[in-house]
């Protein structure tokens, strides 16, 4: 449904998004990351249509988004960054302004935005004028009038942005709802969102994209190795040696132990293994067989946060980079 | 071709959503009576010593000595009126991200621009018949001759939409309100101004100058003559005007 082959857009001697190519299935629901200043606002306003790629090419729903701009138009929903609107016009004088824009008929009108107005929870706040109303409220009109005209494909530039929590509920509820029937590209600094909400995953980083696919693909592609994050008390080098005995475990390796926190007399070691070889069971009675006491064990590297840390920065500055991760997504 | 409808409708609750149409309609029928009210009673006036004196009657004519100066005076206020209504059309679209949406809506931009430029139009064109008044009045007392006094509006609708046009093409230009007031008003001023250096020209430059100057061309309006010369130039001085408007959206796609 979209097809976006070695997209390239320079602005000035600033190159904002290079090389990008993608493909989005139709009912496909893609989340679209990366940190602030990747390009995922550019890509998106070029399959938009507001501006022209310097190179390459996309197309939405088999039209190319220069050359066929109006027809691709005519099936997008675009929702941009931060939702602008019309401050002096009230909820529903606007989004009918939106549906005859679009070319929904004049007898469909009143109940297509009635419609809209519905599923985003704006119909209590239609007289209102928009400039009046708060971010989330605002946010959901801009989300309303993206729905308006039953586009196929949806552009939206992060959507939850701004609102409360039960409102990100409702609002993600919503966009999951869409799949199947339209296609959605989102961004969103929201890593969980993206775990909930979308079937596929891009990441982009300073205009490249760095892994796309689902999350369980992107975690494979990131770390090939199963690891699992030990603490046990007891003689570590003893331990350690046993550890790398155990079959299926391909490497041990110890971790400071005032770094990690660890208890007085306890280690701590990352054990790997081939991804889909679980070796916990076995971890778990050869330590206790051991005499030696188990005090934690959990998996690693199996979130999107560490993905997205690993491929955006690189390990080195991961903490740092976690950190902003996480202020972002409050 | 009918994007332009929605975009006409919108920007028609948008000057009357706020206090724009009102401020601009009010301030416009304000200044327009100052020029109106003293010739109207001096007028009266010279009239009434005249009944005494038959022959200073002779060169009294309502629609020369009161109608004929409106008509020219308005045509200069709106030098100041015009960049008001139309400063706001783009800048603010684009300063407040607006523009992202409405081009992404599937309207050519040529529809997005005759939508703006119609309601611009038809508001203004609202505030002129509203100034009707003023003939009507005059008419009330005393015959005048209404082919000179329409002729006269036609002159002030083609002044305006040719002022409104360049308005446009310089909101389109720039994110900022004030800019795109202020450069309107420069524009339309130096166009005026055109006019006075004509004189101080010699040969064809002189020609040039004068036929460029915006306001002249109302002067046979004024008159109640209409000529093609001036027809001409009010229509191609908008339609240059509005083309480049469109140029200046376009340019907007390629740079982002």
């Amino acid at each position: 449904m979209i097809q976006v082959d070695r997209l390239t857009k320079s602005y000035g001697p600033v190159t904002a998004v290079h090389d990008v190519s993608f493909n989005v299935e139709k009912g496909q629901i893609v989340g679209f990351l990366g940190p602030n200043g990747a390009g995922k606002s550019t890509t998106m306003k070029i399959l938009a249509c507001f501006m022209a790629a310097s190179g390459g090419s996309a197309r939405v729903a088999g039209f190319d988004v220069f050359s066929q701009s109006l027809e691709v138009r005519r099936r997008i929903g675009y929702l941009p960054e931060n939702s602008p609107l019309y401050a002096d016009l009230p909820v529903a004088a606007y989004l009918d302004f939106v549906a005859e824009a679009k070319g929904v008929s004049r007898g469909a009108r009143r109940s297509k935005v009635a419609d809209v107005m519905d599923r985003c929870f704006i119909t209590d706040m239609q007289h209102r004028l928009i400039g009046k109303l708060s971010k989330g409220y605002r946010q959901r009109v801009g989300l309303a009038q993206a729905l308006l005209g039953d586009p196929e494909v949806l552009i939206l530039d992060e959507p939850t942005i701004g609102l409360d929590p039960r409102q990100i509920a409702e609002i993600r509820a919503l966009i999951k709802s869409l799949g199947g029937q339209h296609t959605v590209i989102l961004s969103t600094h929201i890593l969980p969102e993206v775990s909930m909400v979308c079937d596929g995953i891009i990441i982009i980083n300073r205009g490249r994209v760095v892994a796309k696919g689902t999350q369980a693909e992107l975690v494979e592609q990131v770390f090939p190795a199963a690891r699992v994050e030990v603490e046990v008390a007891g003689p570590g080098e003893a331990i350690a040696s046993s550890l790398k005995t155990l079959p299926g475990v391909t490497s041990v390796d110890a971790i400071g132990v005032e770094a990690a926190g660890a208890r007085d007399g306890a280690s701590r070691f990352v054990v790997e293994s081939p991804r889909g070889r679980d070796v916990r069971g076995e971890l778990v009675r050869l330590v206790a067989g051991r005499g030696w006491e188990l005090l934690e064990l959990h998996q690693v590297g199996l979130s999107l946060e560490e993905v997205f840390i690993r491929v955006v920065a690189g390990e080195e500055h991961a903490p740092q980079i976690l950190e902003t991760v996480v202020e972002e997504a409050q | 071709m009918r994007g332009w409808l929605p975009v006409f409708k919108k920007e028609m609750r948008l000057y009357f959503g706020s206090p724009v149409a009102y401020a601009v309609a009010t301030f416009f029928l304000f200044i327009a009576a100052f020029f109106f009210a003293p010739s109207f009673i001096q007028y009266a006036d010279v009239s009434m010593r005249s009944a005494m004196q038959p022959q200073m009657g002779q060169s009294l004519n309502a629609t020369e000595n009161i109608l004929r100066p409106l008509t020219y005076n308005m045509a200069v206020v709106l030098l100041f009126f015009i960049p008001m209504l139309t400063m706001r059309l783009f800048a603010e679209e684009k300063r407040s991200g607006t523009m992202e949406l409405l081009l992404t809506y599937p309207l050519r931009d040529g529809e997005v621009l005759a939508g703006k430029f119609l309601a611009a139009l038809a508001l203004y064109a609202g505030i002129l018949a509203l100034t009707l008044s003023y003939p009507i009045t005059v008419a009330w007392f005393t015959r005048i001759e209404w082919g000179a006094v329409l002729t006269g509006y036609l002159g002030l609708l083609l002044v305006g939409a040719a002022f409104l046009s360049i308005g446009l093409f310089v909101s389109s230009t720039t994110e900022n309100q004030i800019v795109a007031g202020f450069g309107t008003f420069g524009g339309l001023l130096t166009l005026w101004l055109l006019g006075w250096f004509a004189d101080s020209a010699q040969g064809a430059l002189r020609t040039v100058i004068q036929q460029a100057a915006i306001i002249e061309h109302m002067e046979s309006f004024a008159k109640g003559v209409l000529d093609t010369k001036d027809l001409v130039y009010y229509l191609s001085v908008t339609a240059f005007a509005l083309f480049l408007t469109l140029r200046s959206l376009e340019s907007k796609r390629w740079r982002g």
